[in-house]
């Protein structure tokens, strides 16, 4: 009876190891094949269009392009695993380097949006919930199909107008005024965590002034989601049996709303959460580019204006994992959750 | 089939009777819905809008004026001019024309893809189905906008190849959608009658299963269309969607960044147009889905 309990876990462990695998070899498929498919060829970007024909042809065997699709692919998919993404021409650091001086901003900026994101949407989507179909529910609904319906970087141009240049209130494109740019140590990468270090407040206000702006923005974005997720599984709770019961038992409302239903729809939000974190770091890409912060997005972005591939191609890699493995931890975390699926 | 007997012509009259009568109590319900309406009001406001573009125009969308550069709005220029002293009103309907054009390639060459492979899948199940449903998955892994990006880097900048992008990344939800579906419909009586008919797979796939799926589609289609219009004026707005000077509302807001600050109504007005379109469609979603999901419908 135990050993069969244990087979079964460990079944459905390696059940869930091979589909993350199998998903991650497809993700590098698409971008190897995206990468071959590219009309910018490759030896020509590194001898130049006046190479004699014998250079060319050297350079074109010593990067293994006389070799089979599938021969090059194993190659590839070598260097992928042992991290080696290959070189960005602009910066001219390996791009995992770049990617590795990139990430933490956006990060932190992601971080810091699906924070406010669950401040804001959760307790919406619970007060939509409880007052259904009434004026609260509508409110809600439509602030969240206004983000839904807005495109974020043209919501963060009009903020950027209204709160940075007419307002006053943030500051403006950047993670610090160009004054503070060297007043503090690059430790973690985290802006605001390097400039508390330094110890000096008005750096470390500075900071705060130029992220909340685009991190009131994505957190704006992900409530759309969050709320709405909220209501609906509030709902479902709010219609079950025991929730009668509780109700019938004498209990206050505030008490079973609280401690009843959204401890039981807190399980499923997990993952709602862990799906628009994911989002976030998509939405970065037009947040980053609108406020010139430096991460991971606006590196794509710039990177594919300058047809940069490799730098692309190793960056769409990196969020494609990020995003599976926020799929399979959002996953274990719901059956680690969950008391029925022990 | 020419020669239909008198039984055949009265079955088929009073079908089309009962699909007439299904319709106009569909019609009934969703004019009740008062945002739905809303929606719907705004969609065909685009229609009319990218149809009737010349004739609603005030100006040509492509001349340039250099005196009038960069107008505030105003009697001339109801939605002032941008950088090169053209007229944004005009712009942004003309630009009307091509969201519609990339919605549309996105949705005709999408859903069927999606439709095919899942559709395909969920009837052979077994291996065909476990192949299918990978691939599908990894595309559903990537951020669709990280990956359209990807694609177009590799097609090159412009509307089409935007939309082939696009395309590209939108198929995998039709095809989780028609699988599932299509899973339901396998082992029903009256598949299993058609088969012993004799029908081949294929004329039960086409005739028979995909009919029965479009209802769902076209709901996730309704909602699809908000996100491929964000996403295209996402390129558009990175440079690498329509290019200059095509009126294309994402672009219309890239050079509008330039002057954001002084002339703020050059990027305003585009995204304003943007966002009340994509406002319509999924208001117009909402609605169809309350209608014509099954599990709504119960519902007084």
């Amino acid at each position: 009876m135990g050993q069969s309990r244990l087979w079964r876990a460990v079944r459905r462990l390696a059940d869930g190891a091979l589909t993350v695998a199998i998903t991650l070899l497809g993700l590098v498929a698409l971008t190897f094949f995206i990468g071959r498919i590219v009309p910018i060829d490759p030896v020509l970007t590194i001898v130049g269009e006046k190479a004699p024909q014998a250079v060319y042809d050297r350079v074109f065997i010593e990067l293994g392009l006389d070799k089979p699709l599938y021969e090059q692919f194993f190659v590839y998919l070598g260097e992928v695993i042992r991290g080696d993404l290959g070189t960005s021409f602009v910066t001219t650091r390996p791009v995992i380097v770049d990617i590795g001086r990139f990430f933490p901003a956006t990060f932190e900026l992601a971080t810091l949006g699906i924070v406010l994101g669950i401040i804001l949407g959760v307790p919406a989507g619970v007060v939509a919930a409880v007052n259904r179909e009434k004026w609260p529910d509508h409110l809600i609904r439509v602030i969240g199909l206004i983000g839904y319906s807005v495109p974020i970087f043209w919501l963060s141009l009009m903020a950027l107008l209204v709160f940075y240049a007419r307002l006053e209130w943030v500051g403006g494109p950047g993670q610090l005024d160009i004054s503070y740019q060297y007043s503090y140590t690059r430790v973690t990468g985290l802006v605001l965590v390097d400039t508390a270090m330094s110890g000096d407040f008005a750096v470390f206000a500075n900071a705060l002034s130029h992220i909340i702006l685009p991190a009131i923005l994505l957190g704006y974005y992900s409530m759309a989601y969050i709320s709405r997720m909220t209501r609906s599984l509030m709902l479902e709770q709010l219609n079950a049996e025991y929730v009668l019961t509780a109700r019938i038992k004498g209990l206050r409302e505030a008490v079973v709303v609280t401690r009843h239903a959204l401890r039981n729809a807190a399980i499923p939000l997990v993952t709602v959460i862990a799906l628009s974190y994911g989002m976030l770091l998509e939405g970065s890409v037009l947040i980053e580019t609108v406020f010139a912060w430096p991460g991971l997005g606006n590196y794509i972005a710039s990177s594919l204006l300058s047809g940069d591939m490799e730098a692309v191609l190793g960056g769409t890699l990196v969020v494609g994992a990020i995003f599976v493995f926020l799929n399979v931890a959002s996953d274990a975390l719901y059956r680690v959750l969950d008391p029925r699926s022990r | 089939m020419a020669d239909l007997t008198p039984e055949q012509t009265g079955a088929r009259a009073s079908l089309a009777e009962a699909r007439w009568a299904e319709f106009k109590s569909f019609a009934k319900r969703f004019g009740r819905n008062r945002l739905g309406m809303i929606g719907f009001s705004i969609t065909v406001l685009l229609v009319v809008a990218a149809a009737l573009a010349p004739w609603l125009a005030t100006h040509d969308p492509y001349l340039p004026s250099l005196t009038a550069r960069l107008t505030p709005p105003g009697a001339e220029y109801w939605l002032g001019s941008d950088e090169l002293g053209r007229d944004i009103y005009s712009r942004i309907l003309h630009g009307a024309r091509l969201t519609l054009f990339i919605v549309l390639l996105v949705i005709v060459t999408s859903a069927p893809i999606g439709l095919l492979v899942g559709i395909t899948a969920g009837y052979f199940g077994g291996w065909t189905d476990r192949i299918f449903m990978r691939i599908t998955d990894v595309f559903l892994a990537i951020p669709k906008l990280l990956l359209a990006l990807a694609f177009v880097a590799v097609l090159g900048p412009g509307i089409v190849n935007a939309a082939l992008a696009i395309t590209l990344t939108a198929w995998p939800p039709y095809a989780r959608l028609a699988r599932a579906e299509t899973l339901m419909i396998r082992n029903s009586d009256y598949v299993a009658a058609i088969r012993l008919a004799g029908a081949s797979p294929l004329r039960i796939m086409v005739r028979h299963v995909a009919p029965l799926c479009l209802s769902s589609v076209i709901v996730r289609m309704t909602f699809d269309m908000a996100g491929i219009i964000l996403i295209a004026a996402g390129l558009g707005f990175i440079g690498l969607g329509a290019q200059p000077p095509l009126p294309e509302w994402g672009a219309m807001i890239a050079t509008g960044r330039k002057f954001i600050f002084d002339q703020w109504w050059v990027a305003a007005m585009p995204g304003l147009a943007i966002f009340i379109v994509c406002l319509g469609f999924n208001l117009l979603g909402d609605a169809l889905r309350d209608l014509l999901d099954p599990h709504l419908r119960q519902r007084p």
